[in-house]
């Protein structure tokens, strides 16, 4: 992978100590709000990829998988169950209408029309929130994962203006007051208030060489794998099967596919 | 000149005073977002934007509509605004210190503002917002203070401040268009995402600032026996006018190609600010207040008659303000997330620390102002009775 993770860690470093002058007032008056860089580690096993990319077989999802899955992703990175129109979600169902409006199709196949969605950040190749982000707290890395740096993200909520497909959330309360003590997954860390989050497509796991936990909890429903290589599980499964992908007409080129 | 400001009638201190208290109250409000998080505001995960970003979004144009005073003041020499100009670029300093401190308001983590200038990212629109509207606030600072010092000498401006007010009326236009590249960009925000939005909001701003300045200019005049001049509020009321002819048409361009075209993301919005959408309608009766607020005004401002009646001008001055901060300090902003990308509907109201927090903000305007005012109202009468 060309993005090197060390290099954006010292980024990070060098502009939180530039900032200290601000930080450090602030810390004086509400200590605790101030989060260190949590350093990271590369393996020989990480999984690498071109262009990282997602299928979702619809057909295959029945309601206690899609429950499992947002229940994997949500659990395992410490995402704090709070109370809409506040909340945050990094995977979630949703009416196919709603996930698909541009779809417009009243006579779809009843099983695909009345099965619910699962949303989530489409990774897009042309994303618009990294466009819009004033810090590049919002990037894309050059294996075409989005991610999020959330201790340079000012909170300014720009990107969720941006994001076409509803798939930002923003830290409106301090997430670890809404979240069990220990937290659920003491390896990932948690967030602060005032930043916002949304799905990494797993980065932390690619590194360590696993798939992402949606992926690993689907059971065959959801495939990953490298868009630029013919021969990976996603691009056999879209040779075979007619895909669709969420609003493909604002040219944002989302990199989540939808077996119908 | 600032010693200017600390001498009073016991009236105006006690109006600094109570701006003081203001904005203490707001202080401590704001101390309570700064523990809680945005969760004491009434946004949403649907509606990330409200109160604070739609009035900066209404400030931007306040202070870009100096340029209606600036541009025919200095460059075509009209003589008739040599009293109410400086007042004009006053409020445009005023107005730009509140828009900064509006985005501050609404910022996740205000202790890193800094990371903008850390990591300059110019293909962000906010990026560019802050270089105009920080460039805007030096601009006006520099041109009212020196053209006011040197009146108080009885000289001339010194030259060199001559470029800077010619440049100051491109930048004025800018920092209204940037601010409306904000929305008109994005491409999943079927409101926002139309060209009329920069025109838009320059002729709407065109009509509230004048107003605001018209307004004020009364309040002078009582308070101070200070008379910016009847011709030049005259002038400033057709310029209000006709702006906000602009505004209603630039409107009705836009329900034209949103209702003929029928493309459902576009048209559910003005279907949600209207008429309400699945069951949602809470800024209904605001628009179509807004709207009928709008023609009034153009009635009251249009004819000679009613226009020259000081009683009718401010009424008319005041539906203006009206109509124009409807459109954009509510319905513009939450217009634009109702119904969100996914077509649901979450609506927004602010809470009541919200607003205390707003006011607090234009406490520190009216501060700002008051001080500004105090200077430039001192010097202009002390010139006049030599
Ligand atoms: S909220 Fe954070 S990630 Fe989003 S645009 Fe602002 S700084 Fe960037």
């Amino acid at each position: 992978m060309t993005f090197n993770r060390r290099d954006f860690l010292k980024v990070a470093g060098l502009s939180a100590a530039v900032g200290l002058g601000g930080n450090a007032a602030f810390e004086l008056i509400f200590p605790g709000q101030v989060d260190a860089a949590e350093e990271m580690k590369q393996s020989p096993t990480e999984l690498t990829a071109k262009r990282w990319g997602m299928v979702i077989d619809v057909k295959k999802l029945t309601p206690g998988l899609r429950k499992t899955i947002t229940d994997a992703c949500h659990i395992n990175h410490n995402v704090p169950t709070i109370e809409p129109p506040k909340n945050l979600k990094w995977i979630w169902e949703a009416p196919f209408e709603h996930v698909f409006t541009e779809v417009e199709q009243e006579y779809l196949e009843e099983a695909v029309k009345e099965s619910p969605m699962l949303a989530m950040c489409n990774h897009c190749d042309n994303p618009p929130c990294v466009r819009v982000c004033p810090t590049k707290a919002t990037f894309r890395r050059a294996d075409g994962i989005v991610m999020m740096d959330m201790h340079r993200c000012i909170g300014c909520r720009f990107c969720m203006a941006a994001c076409p497909y509803g798939s930002r959330s923003f830290n409106f309360y301090d997430p670890r007051k809404y979240l069990p003590d220990p937290v659920p997954n003491t390896a990932y860390p948690t967030r602060t208030k005032g930043v916002v989050e949304k799905c990494t497509f797993c980065t932390e796991r690619l590194v360590t060489g696993q798939l992402p936990y949606c992926v690993e909890a689907a059971q065959g429903a959801m495939l990953f794998g490298d868009m630029s290589d013919a021969g990976s599980a996603p691009r056999k499964a879209l040779r075979s099967r007619f895909s669709i992908r969420r609003n493909p007409g604002l040219g944002t080129q989302p990199q989540v596919y939808y077996l119908v | 000149m600032l010693e200017k400001a600390l001498e009073g009638q016991p009236r105006y201190w006690g109006w600094l005073i109570f701006l003081l208290a203001l904005i203490g109250a707001a202080a401590f409000g704001y101390s309570f977002q700064y523990r809680e998080g945005l969760s004491i505001t009434g946004m949403s995960r649907d509606v990330s934007w409200g109160f604070y970003i739609a009035n900066f979004t209404f400030l931007v144009g306040v202070a870009a509509s100096a340029v209606m005073l600036v541009l025919p003041y200095y460059l075509h020499h009209y003589k008739t605004f040599g009293r109410i100009t400086i007042l004009g670029e006053f409020l445009a300093i005023a107005s730009v210190v509140m828009c900064i401190l509006f985005i501050v308001a609404d910022l996740g983590k205000p202790a890193r503002v800094n990371n903008v200038l850390l990591h300059p990212t110019p293909n962000s629109i906010l990026f560019w917002d802050m270089i105009v509207l920080n460039g805007y606030l030096f601009l006006n600072l520099i041109i009212g203070w020196t053209t006011l010092a040197a009146e108080r000498k009885e000289l001339p401006p010194p030259k060199w401040v001559k470029p800077l007010i010619y440049l100051s009326i491109p930048w004025a236009v800018s920092i209204h268009t940037v601010t409306a590249f904000l929305y008109a960009g994005l491409p999943g925000r079927g409101f926002w995402l139309t060209a009329i939005l920069a025109p838009r909001f320059l002729a709407s701003a065109f009509a509230a600032g004048p107003a605001v300045l018209i307004l004020l200019s009364f309040l002078v005049r009582g308070l101070t026996k200070f008379d910016a001049g009847k011709e030049a509020r005259e002038t400033l009321a057709k310029i209000v006018c006709y702006a906000i002819i602009m505004h209603l048409f630039f409107f009705f361009l836009e329900v034209f190609t949103v209702g003929y075209s029928m493309i459902p993301s576009h048209l559910a919005h003005l279907k949600y600010l209207y008429f309400g959408y699945h069951g949602a309608g809470g800024l209904v009766p605001f628009v179509w207040t807004a709207l009928v607020a709008g023609f009034a005004a153009i009635v009251l401002l249009i004819v000679p008659r009613f226009r020259q009646k000081e009683g009718l001008l401010i009424t008319g001055c005041i539906l203006v303000f009206v109509c124009t901060w409807i459109d954009k300090g509510m319905a513009m902003i939450s217009g634009g997330f109702v119904p969100n990308p996914l077509h649901e509907v979450t609506e927004y109201a602010p809470t009541n620390l919200e607003l205390l927090i707003t006011f607090g903000v234009y406490g520190v305007g009216a501060l700002v102002l008051t001080i500004l005012y105090k200077v430039a109202v001192s010097i202009k009468q002390q010139e006049e009775l030599r």
